[in-house]
């Protein structure tokens, strides 16, 4: 057996691994760049080896410096986690060289399925269904459009080595093809250097569906289910579940047999996952296969009850696999959802930082995979994932109901993150009916996401709760020391609730178990062991548990629950009536201003005082992430002050330059 | 009977409604709350007990006889708030613009001698055009009968003055020696001299605003400690900030059940402070989660902001907090920054409030502007306020603690009571890096020496050890423990005892 794992990689992946290497009593090495010293992942191995600075390509990427810290370490095995150096055959080659283990498949497998024409002439060939098309390499515009007229329109034209979107062109019609065929073949040479272009068959209302399969090196090969991965943003997957909610047994039958072909066909050995497409009327097709452990394992892991990590630990020491087909059942529904740090109403900016505060939320059908934590830092060098987060429940209305409510409960500041946009995606009517597409999130937010398309169903909720806790401050308020005797202030409870542009009254109890408040003649009972200054407000209301994240701000509350974030007022009657007189603040006309859409450094300040600029010229660069990003004028106008210079680091919403 | 009991009802009527019903309605049409409704938020409700209404002016020049509001442009007397009593004058613009007569002077010089008598806050609502022109020296007098009963009752009983609406010429003294200036943003200005002065005067066009509006004294001046949206969001702000304040001198500030743990752990301060020495961390979070519930009621959040001063509670009580800003220019000590926490010391030590001081501190800021503007006496009035301090002082080092501003940082020199530093704290003369600069001047050229005389000038004093050594620190704690141990401090110095040389008043250089 395996005696010391080396995890080459970082963040919640190499956690979970971790997680498994010791609980099978087996010690483990991380690995970790300056960015990392402190990064959960290190502080949970056994032991730890710095491979150099925070660029992954001077650290996590180099083959080098892995094999001399399995070398320093004594360790005999490496597991590669997800990206990186994971699906890398000159690493799988470096290992074997150094007599090192590596967890995964063989390099067969992993140089056949790293090319995407490759792998579908192998699939093909192994009886899996792949879509239409021309699987080799296009000459010229003519031969696509003959190609297409053949397959049938509308069609695709992909770039080989492409991915992420680029390089990819969809043609309904022969023009298109032809001004496709040049403009993916141009993207393909500028992006990959590798210009090499095929037509398919253009799926529509595609889903995303994916079968996990397992191999040992006896010959054993076995599917463990499949995933729907059809919420995607922008190619990147933003919640998958177990089972999917589309597929009849039968076809998963199909789709697994057909992936366990395709494994056995490349000696496949390790945890792998077959990636397909499917259509309306459940044809599916063969998209590519990841030889390697998937972001989204832990759905399959919770519906099969399997730790795929240990089976890949056991096969890659050579043993067989301790389950056939027949012992795989799925049971109950897995959900995961990946928890980012971005701002959804800023485009989804990715957000990097001090995590001041975090708190992942737990509970009953409940897994977080983070390689975060309080005081920890999400680094501008790597993903800006923070978690998983996956629930389980026994169908997938459970999931989903114990989804949103661990959402409610997850409490992250310090940094932007995308829990507004994930209870918005599980609360929509068409998720909750599961008709799911690859396009469900293009098609529902087609002009990106704002805060008016959080939806609130409940602002009774957050009336009730700031009524609630405003009590319980007046309360204690009403405990101060030095009051004059015999005349101690009598803690009102009557109070009008201020929120979301609306007054409520409501009459507040505070009872053995919690509150009691009445508002529009209905009564709530609120049991909860809320004290003050916990952000997190876990009550039954009425029976009905939930969690409400709680904040002073101003005078007032600011609540979070279901994705909304809504500041609420309490005021006495008497405040309250008299708060009409309160004039609305104009907020500040910014019109004026460049301010910078995120934090980062300038790099480059193009305007002066008193430089006339054109609407759409580049004013400014800001490096943010290791991108540059361009900030250009809105509007014509005259430059009046320049507020920053080059070579600043600047916060979200700072002044850049001012306008006349 | 019956009639006088008539009049007294028609009288009470009439001056409730203070300078009418037009004028109350032009009051609300600028955002703005009448003198009553304002106290009315103030207060608990029904607690306000109201003095003189039936007070009027007595001046006859300029056909004033021919018209007299019972009340005369100020609303006085006492009430609660949360139980605790406090005294208050909310002046009433509607009446003659609240201007300020002799009688309405008297009003408030009579609601200050009995609040100084059984030793309670005094609280005004400033809302007043100025001096009534019309009873000309008089009114001047009642101005200074005023100014000199804040400096009697100056930390004696916490004064507090909240703008609400206009605060021109001779009527800013007031508020200026009272322990805090509010103001209330876009409706609220102060200054010695009004824009068509200074237009005249300087030639400079300057609105009423830009000159002396809330965000100008909040965050140019520093005149004003805090500035709240409205009307509403101030008084309910000031209701909790009196919550921090005792009665008066002769008492503790107030407690109340608090049940966060004083032993609670947080292990995120144990990364707060980054590896790099120049990169900066946020003290603010520090302060937050030392505290009882994360809640800071900062004060001068906008001005001087590399120093911060505001306060907290620890097991329930009352805490003052001074700490250093590595986020804004690294923290340096300057003039604006020596003042700003220099005055807020001397309210704590007046008012028997623990001062808790974070210091990660590179220095005082050089320059000739700091220089020409004499930093040199302005740093000095936080080193004697420091140093006169006899109220409990507890003091973390959070990282740097360099030269003169290590000495006036709540040392133990200047009787700090107990002196922790984190593990990462230097404590030197200065930075490595300067040190060596001067140390081994003649190896300048040679960087490769330099680099060797640095490292070992950070090994033998860019530690807590050299300090710890000498006994100017009393422990070095991990950050995670800070609350525990501040608030185990604080317990064991709840009954302190220090009292300084008898005098008149010391000499603070001003």
């Amino acid at each position: 057996m395996i005696k010391k794992i080396l995890v080459a990689n970082r963040g919640e992946i190499a956690c979970r691994v971790f997680a498994t290497a010791k609980k099978m009593g087996i010690a483990t090495v991380a690995v970790y760049s300056d960015a990392d010293r402190e990064a959960l992942h290190v502080q949970q191995a056994d032991e730890a080896v710095h491979i150099g600075p925070s660029a992954s390509a001077e650290s996590y990427l180099v083959i080098e410096k892995i094999i001399a810290a399995c070398k320093q370490t004594g360790a005999d095995a490496v597991h590669p986690g997800y990206g990186f150096l994971s699906e890398n055959s000159r690493f799988r080659d470096a290992l074997d060289e150094a007599g090192i283990i590596f967890i995964g498949p063989g390099k067969k497998a992993i140089e056949s399925m790293g090319d995407k024409i490759t792998s579908k002439l192998i699939a093909e060939k192994a009886g899996v269904n792949t879509i239409p098309g021309y699987t080799d390499v296009v000459k010229d515009a003519q031969q696509a459009a003959e190609i297409a007229e053949s397959i049938g329109y509308p069609v695709m034209l992909k770039a080989s080595a492409g991915g992420g979107g680029k390089g990819m062109r969809v043609a309904y019609n022969r023009e298109e093809c032809i001004d496709g065929f040049e403009r993916a073949t141009n993207e393909a040479r500028s992006s990959f250097g590798d210009d090499r272009v095929f037509i398919e068959k253009y799926i529509q209302q595609p889903r995303h569906i994916e079968i996990q399969v397992m191999a040992d090196g006896h010959g054993n090969v076995i599917y463990l289910g499949e995933r729907e991965c059809s919420i995607q943003r922008r190619h990147q997957k933003v919640i998958e579940e177990a089972p999917s909610p589309f597929l009849t047994e039968e076809v998963r039958r199909k789709m697994g047999e057909q992936s366990c072909a395709l494994a056995r066909a490349v000696d496949y050995q390790s945890a792998g996952t077959v990636e397909f497409i499917a259509d309306a009327d459940m044809n599916f097709y063969f998209l590519e296969m990841n030889t390697r452990l998937q972001v989204e394992h832990p759905v399959t892991e919770l519906v099969t009850g399997q730790d795929l990590v240990e089976l890949m630990i056991r096969v890659a020491a050579g043993e067989p696999l301790p389950l056939s087909q027949a012992d795989i059942t799925l049971n109950g529904w897995a959900i995961e959802t990946r928890v980012y740090a971005e701002d959804p109403f800023r485009n989804f900016l990715p957000s990097t930082g001090r995590l001041v505060g975090y708190q992942p939320p737990s509970g009953e059908g409940v897994r977080v995979d983070t390689g975060v934590y309080e005081g920890g830092e999400v680094s501008m060098f790597y993903d800006p994932m923070i978690a998983k987060l996956i629930t389980y429940g026994s169908d997938r209305a459970e999931a989903c109901q114990r989804m949103v409510g661990a959402l409610d409960g997850y409490y992250i500041r310090g940094v932007s993150h995308n829990i507004s946009f994930l209870n918005a995606l599980m609360v929509h009517p068409r998720f909750i009916a599961g008709e799911l597409t690859t396009n469900f999130i293009a098609d529902e937010y087609p002009d990106g996401f704002s805060a008016d398309l959080v939806p609130q169903d409940e602002p009774e909720v957050f009336t009730l709760v700031a009524a609630a806790v405003h009590q319980f401050y007046r309360e204690r308020s009403g405990m101060l020391s030095g009051q004059l005797g015999g005349h101690e202030c009598v803690v009102p409870n009557h109070w009008v609730v201020a929120a979301n542009g609306e007054q409520h009254s409501v009459e507040v109890e505070l009872t053995d178990a919690g509150f009691s408040v009445q508002l529009d003649g209905v009564s709530y009972q609120i049991v909860s062991d809320w004290y003050l200054g916990d952000p997190l407000f876990t009550a039954t209301i009425n029976g009905r548990q939930l969690t409400v994240q709680v904040e002073r701000k101003g005078s007032g509350y600011q609540l979070f629950y279901r994705g909304a974030t809504v500041d609420a007022l309490v005021l006495s009657p008497r405040a309250a009536e008299l708060s009409r007189h309160m004039l609305e603040k104009v907020p500040p006309d910014l019109s004026k201003f460049l301010l910078s859409p995120m934090p980062g450094l300038l790099v480059k300040l193009n305007v002066a005082v008193g430089d006339k600029v054109e609407e759409g010229q580049e004013l400014a660069v800001i490096e943010a992430m290791k991108m540059e990003n361009s900030l250009r004028a809105l509007n014509a106008g005259v430059v009046a002050k320049v507020a920053a210079a080059a070579g600043d680091s600047l916060t979200v919403d700072q002044i850049i330059v001012e306008f006349e | 009977m019956q009639t006088i009991l008539k009049e007294l009802e028609d009288r009470r009527q009439r001056a409730k409604l203070g300078g009418g019903e037009k004028r109350i309605a032009a009051q609300h049409a600028k955002g703005k709350l009448t003198a009553r409704e304002r106290v009315d938020l103030l207060l608990d409700e029904g607690s306000f007990e109201e003095w003189d209404m039936f007070v009027e002016h007595r001046c006859a020049d300029f056909d004033m006889d021919q018209e007299h509001i019972p009340g005369d442009g100020v609303v006085i007397g006492y009430g609660t708030v949360n139980g605790r009593l406090v005294f208050v004058f909310s002046q009433d613009f509607t009446v003659y613009g609240g201007s300020l007569s002799e009688a309405h002077a008297e009003k408030i010089c009579k609601l200050m001698d009995q609040a100084m008598k059984v030793g309670a806050p005094v609280i005004g609502l400033n809302d007043s055009g100025g001096a009534r022109i019309q009873e000309g020296v008089a009114s001047l007098g009642g101005y200074a009968e005023v100014f000199q009963r804040n400096v009697m009752a100056s930390g004696v009983i916490p004064q507090i003055s909240m703008i609400m609406g206009p605060c021109a010429g001779g009527a800013v003294y007031s508020p200026a020696i009272t322990d805090f200036i509010f103001m209330v943003q876009d409706s609220s200005y102060m200054f010695v001299t009004g824009p068509d002065v200074v237009k005249t005067v300087t030639h400079e066009s300057v609105t009423a605003e830009e000159l002396g509006g809330a965000s100008t004294h909040s965050s140019k001046s520093g005149v004003a400690d805090l500035a709240f949206d409205n009307d509403i969001d101030a008084l309910l702000k000031l209701r909790r900030f009196i919550n921090y304040l005792p009665a008066n001198n002769k008492q503790k500030p107030p407690v109340w059940p608090s049940e966060d743990p004083a032993d609670r752990a947080e292990m995120s301060l144990d990364t707060i402070v980054p590896d790099d020495p120049n990169k900066p961390y946020d003290i603010k979070e520090v302060i937050l989660k030392v505290a009882d519930e994360q809640e800071f009621f900062e004060l001068q959040p906008s001005y001087a902001r590399n120093i911060v001063t505001g306060f907290i509670r620890i097991e329930g009580s009352t805490v003052g907090v001074v700490a250093n800003q590595p986020l804004v220019l690294a923290g340096c000590l300057d003039i604006d920054a020596s003042k700003k926490a220099a005055r807020f010391i001397r309210f704590c030590d007046a008012f028997n409030i623990p001062v808790l001081t974070f210091v990660d501190v590179p220095g005082f800021m050089p320059g000739t502007s700091q220089e020409h503007g004499g930093i040199i006496k302005h740093g000095a009035k936080l080193l004697y306020a420091y140093a006169e301090c006899t109220v409990p002082k507890v003091t973390v080092i959070t990282r740097k603690a360099y030269g003169g501003a290590y000495d006036v940082m709540a040392s133990k020199h200047l009787r700090g009571d107990v002196n922790f530093a984190w593990p990462k704290a230097e404590i030197a003369v200065m930075g490595p890096k300067g040190a060596v600069e001067i140390i081994f001047r003649k190896d300048i050229g040679d960087a490769e020496k330099i680099a060797a005389r640095t490292e070992e000038y950070r090994q033998k004093f860019a530690n807590p050890f050299i300090a710890g050594k000498r006994g100017y620190i009393d422990d070095v704690i991990m950050p995670h423990n800070t609350r525990k141990r501040i608030a185990r401090s604080l317990a064991m110095l709840r009954d302190k005892e220090l009292t300084n040389p008898w005098k008149k008043h010391g000499n603070i250089p001003l």
